[in-house]
């Protein structure tokens, strides 16, 4: 061994210099390992936008398109359904959409929940546990609903959302149908998974 | 000198004698990868002229963004199938009925340049030379066969642009005594020149190259920032383990 | 040892208490004692000592690595291929993950390579080390099966047809060689059944193996203590007060300071190949395996990844020309055995044995021999610790005639090693015989040519 007293503070801060450098390099090296788990290019080429034509939809005629591997229901809706939205306000648990701030975008948290009145673009997909709502749009009485104005039933545990996709008090179903991001392209095209927000 | 080191003598001389390299000649490709213009007319080049039979199959269109292309500028030039934009550049020509008609389906090209790369030179080389390379031969079916790839199934694509080629025996002064070489002669003019033609070979050898390793350029750039690390890095160590080994001896 | 009687953990700082209740528990402070802070290695360690410590970097680093690219790739004969290039290509740093992996490969071999060659120099499988050498051995053996399964993976042309042939290889063994291909195939041919055992192998079977392994051969290095480059053993040499051998340090901190340094330089060169060059010439990704597996065309020239060419050149030198020559070198082997042994026991089981093998090289053919010959080839290194009779441990000390034949076997290695890259001519072919010939040569004489060796007095205190 050597005779000199060993120096100290020079080890201590060498030490701690190659420990920082040492541990710059493990978390620049784990960046790489930890991206390879985000969505790949194929997942996000699978879930890109899908493209919409609704020239052909008829008032009160719903429209499936799937986005994501879930059914986005685009439903073009008549006077009396318009009507019936306005009205039904007394039933719903969240009426203004305040609950979830995320499942309803700036541009759909008016009275109708959409861009333009007559067409409503939801995801078809219950906030309870996941089952598809079936679509009852005749306003007449129902075995589960003796006023039924006219929406959305889910068969699985009796949820009930109108005709903007809100859902019904007392249900087991939290929230309201969650509103995509989407937007116009001209009168007959809707591209959903994309936004004037830069979704 | 030593028994042994005699033997070690002879024992190393002998591979020189055996390894002789017996490869095809080949072209030099002009390309630069970093020539973004050249890519993107290369990228035009290929969809207009190889991707109806050849598929890039493992390439999605989007990723020709690394070119300075938008998105829409994609989809308006490149994209002439109904395919999205991030789709995978695929032909739709059926593998069966392109088996029939050509006697093997035309192979899928996205990493072509790198797996006909050898020690005739790299897979860009490989390409260049082929595509310049084809010839009129009433021997095959097509009608055509192609110095670096004999016999070759693919007809000569770009006929109309480069013209017709022949291959002419020519006697040539050798190692000491005279040779005989078989060369490509232009006999029909095409609407490009040589030299046009050739570029657009390049441009097009250009493309695939990029294709068949699209991360190339940001391995390199990552490779520099990365050693000027590991440099830093090494002195630090370096200097820790001089100083810790003061204490020994 | 009672839980009561252990001392707390101090120098820890504000982790002392935390540690302290661990090794209530487990035996951190005293693994920590015998394996790092009072584990006493020899202060001679030289540049051939890096490798050890760099070979766990390496098997880390590709346990890492491929833990996340198994996160990808699909080990389904339609897919397999295609899931690399998506893991290059859509994957995010994915190709650097790939890079990594395959650069690692190789990386690999050629640190144990080099770490073996260290052995070679230096003696280290000398007893008390056999055991040492041995659990090497058998890292190495599993090392070269995981690169095996792993390279079929890819389902290139080079992967399956390499796999291919070599499979085909056991097809020589007689009476089960048909049999037992079927049974490692699973199939007919190379096919989606063996893919996907070979992947199950490759990413699990094998690697518990080596992890195991690994454990085993630093466990008996440290049972017994390392060797050095003067392969004196430090032992011998101890300091009366405190026990310690003189010419000792304990391995932290000076050796983790000294690998730290390594892995530095290590990672530098490394880092150098996988941005720059990955390919490196076609040796560490070969061209061919950018082609998708086709059954139906095989590849002009299939040869094996680098690392396994010296037996593959070993494998094809074994023509029906050559038995003549083994046959030959059968004879004078065991007429050297009888002229040396003294034990009449001995004698006779040599020429016994001789007689044996020349009738089996007389109805056995090559192809069959070339076999055997590779793999005895490798199965050689187990039985140096005794084949080696020399009176010093380090080439320091050994003479001019142990020095040559090295040399001469190391050239023939890498000569053998650069042969099984080419196609096969006459010239080569007889290259490869004389190769084939040295390479015995060095293990079988090796009992001689160590005892008639020069040696030179081996000093007490070790050298730098």
């Amino acid at each position: 061994m050597s005779d000199h007293e060993p120096d100290q503070r020079k080890r201590r801060f060498l030490v701690g210099a190659t420990s920082v450098a040492g541990g710059l390099a493990t978390g620049a090296v784990a960046v790489p390992f930890v991206a390879s788990m985000l969505p790949s290019e194929r997942a996000r080429a699978a879930g890109a936008p899908v493209e919409a034509d609704i020239s052909k939809l008829e008032p009160g005629e719903l429209m499936r398109v799937e986005w994501r591997g879930k059914p986005v229901w685009i439903v073009r809706r008549t006077k009396d359904m318009l009507e019936s939205v306005r009205q039904s306000a007394d039933n719903l648990a969240d009426p203004a959409s305040k609950r979830s701030p995320e499942m309803t975008p700036s541009y759909a948290r008016n009275e109708l929940r959409s861009i333009k009145p007559e067409y409503l673009v939801v995801v078809g997909i219950c906030t309870h546990l996941g089952c598809s709502p079936v679509d009852k749009f005749k306003a007449q009485p129902e075995p589960f609903e003796a006023g039924w104005k006219g929406g959305f039933y889910c068969p699985c545990h009796g949820s009930l959302f109108d005709l903007a996709g809100r859902v019904y008090k007392n249900k087991p179903a939290p929230d309201n149908l969650p509103v995509p991001p989407h937007k116009y392209l001209s009168d007959t095209r809707i591209v959903i998974g994309e936004d004037t927000t830069g979704a | 000198m030593s028994m042994a080191r005699k033997l070690l003598g002879l024992v190393l001389l002998i591979p020189a004698i055996a390894l002789a390299a017996e490869d095809v000649k080949l072209d030099r490709a002009p390309i630069d990868g970093g020539d973004l213009i050249s890519l993107q007319r290369g990228a035009r080049v290929y969809v207009n002229y190889c991707l109806g039979c050849h598929s890039l199959g493992y390439m999605r269109y989007n990723r020709m963004q690394d070119l300075a292309l938008s998105a829409w500028q994609i989809r308006d030039n490149l994209i002439f199938t109904g395919a999205k934009i991030g789709d995978l550049m695929k032909s739709t020509m059926h593998p069966e009925q392109s088996k029939d008609w050509f006697g093997a389906a035309p192979p899928d090209l996205t990493v072509i340049a790198r797996a006909r790369s050898s020690s005739a030179g790299s897979g860009a080389d490989w390409l260049y030379t082929y595509l310049r390379g084809f010839y009129r031969d009433p021997a095959r079916p097509n009608g055509w066969n192609n110095t670096v790839y004999p016999n070759v199934g693919m007809p000569h694509v770009l006929w109309q642009l480069q013209g017709e080629q022949a291959l002419k025996a020519e006697t040539v002064a050798g190692p000491g005594y005279p040779v005989e070489v078989q060369k490509l002669v232009l006999e029909k003019k095409g609407i490009m020149t040589p030299i046009e033609y050739d570029r657009m070979i390049a441009d097009l050898v250009n493309y695939l190259d990029y294709v068949a390793e699209p991360a190339r350029s940001s391995r390199t750039t990552l490779g520099i920032y990365v050693l000027l690390f590991l440099g830093i890095f090494w002195v630090l160590s370096y200097l820790l383990k001089k100083e810790f080994w003061k204490d020994v001896h | 040892m009672a839980a009561a009687e252990k001392q707390p953990v101090t120098g820890a700082g504000p982790f002392n208490g935390i540690l302290t209740w661990v090794d209530r528990r487990f035996p951190l402070v005293s693994l920590w004692r015998d394996h790092l802070s009072e584990y006493y290695a020899p202060k001679n360690f030289n540049f051939w000592y890096y490798f050890g410590s760099l070979a766990m970097v390496v098997l880390v680093l590709q346990i890492a690595t491929g833990i996340f690219l198994t996160m990808h790739y699909k080990p389904d004969a339609a897919q397999a291929f295609a899931s690399v290039e998506y893991i290059m290509r859509d994957v995010r740093g994915g190709w650097l993950i790939r890079y990594m992996h395959s650069t690692g490969a190789s990386a690999f071999f050629i640190v144990v390579y080099l770490h073996m060659f260290r052995g070679l120099l230096y003696g280290s499988y000398r007893q008390p080390r056999e055991l040492i050498w041995i659990f090497g051995m058998l890292i190495y053996l599993c090392l070269m099966a995981e690169a095996f399964f792993g390279y079929l993976l890819p389902w290139g042309q080079m992967s399956y047809w390499g796999a291919q042939v070599i499979v085909n290889l056991f097809d020589a063994i007689p009476v089960i060689g048909p049999e037992l291909s079927l049974w490692i195939r699973g199939d007919f041919v190379v096919s989606d059944a063996t893919l996907n055992r070979f992947f199950s192998f490759h990413v699990i079977a094998i690697p518990l193996a080596l992890l195991g392994l690994v454990a085993a051969h630093i466990m008996a290095l440290h049972e017994v203590g390392s060797n050095n480059p003067d392969g004196i053993e430090i032992k011998k040499n101890k300091d009366p007060a405190t026990g310690r051998p003189v010419d000792g340090i304990p391995f932290h901190p000076y050796y983790t300071v000294k690998d730290t340094l390594g892995v530095a330089v290590f990672l530098i060169v490394f880092a150098v190949i996988m941005f720059f060059m990955p390919e490196f010439g076609g040796y560490f990704l070969e061209y061919n395996n950018f082609i998708p597996a086709d059954p139906l065309k095989t590849p002009a020239h299939i040869a094996p990844v680098w690392y396994f060419t010296p037996y593959y050149s070993i494998l094809r030198a074994t023509t029906d020309t050559f038995m003549w020559v083994l046959a030959a070198g059968v004879i004078a082997y065991a007429g050297l055995i009888i002229a040396s042994a003294k034990d009449f026991r001995v004698r006779t089981a040599s020429a016994a044995a001789a007689a044996v093998l020349l009738v089996a090289f007389y109805f056995i053919e090559a192809k069959v021999w070339g076999v055997v010959l590779m793999g005895v080839s490798v199965m050689f290194f187990f039985l140096l610790p005794w084949l080696d009779q020399g009176a010093v441990k380090s080439i320091r000390y050994r003479g001019a005639l142990y020095k040559s034949v090295l040399a001469v076997f190391v050239v023939a290695f890498l000569v053998l090693g650069y042969l099984g890259t080419l196609t096969v001519t006459e010239g080569r072919t007889v290259m490869a015989q004389i190769g084939t010939l040295v390479y015995f040569a060095f293990f079988i004489l090796m009992p001689w040519y160590t005892r008639m060796d020069k040696t030179k007095p081996e000093p007490q205190r070790v050298t730098g």
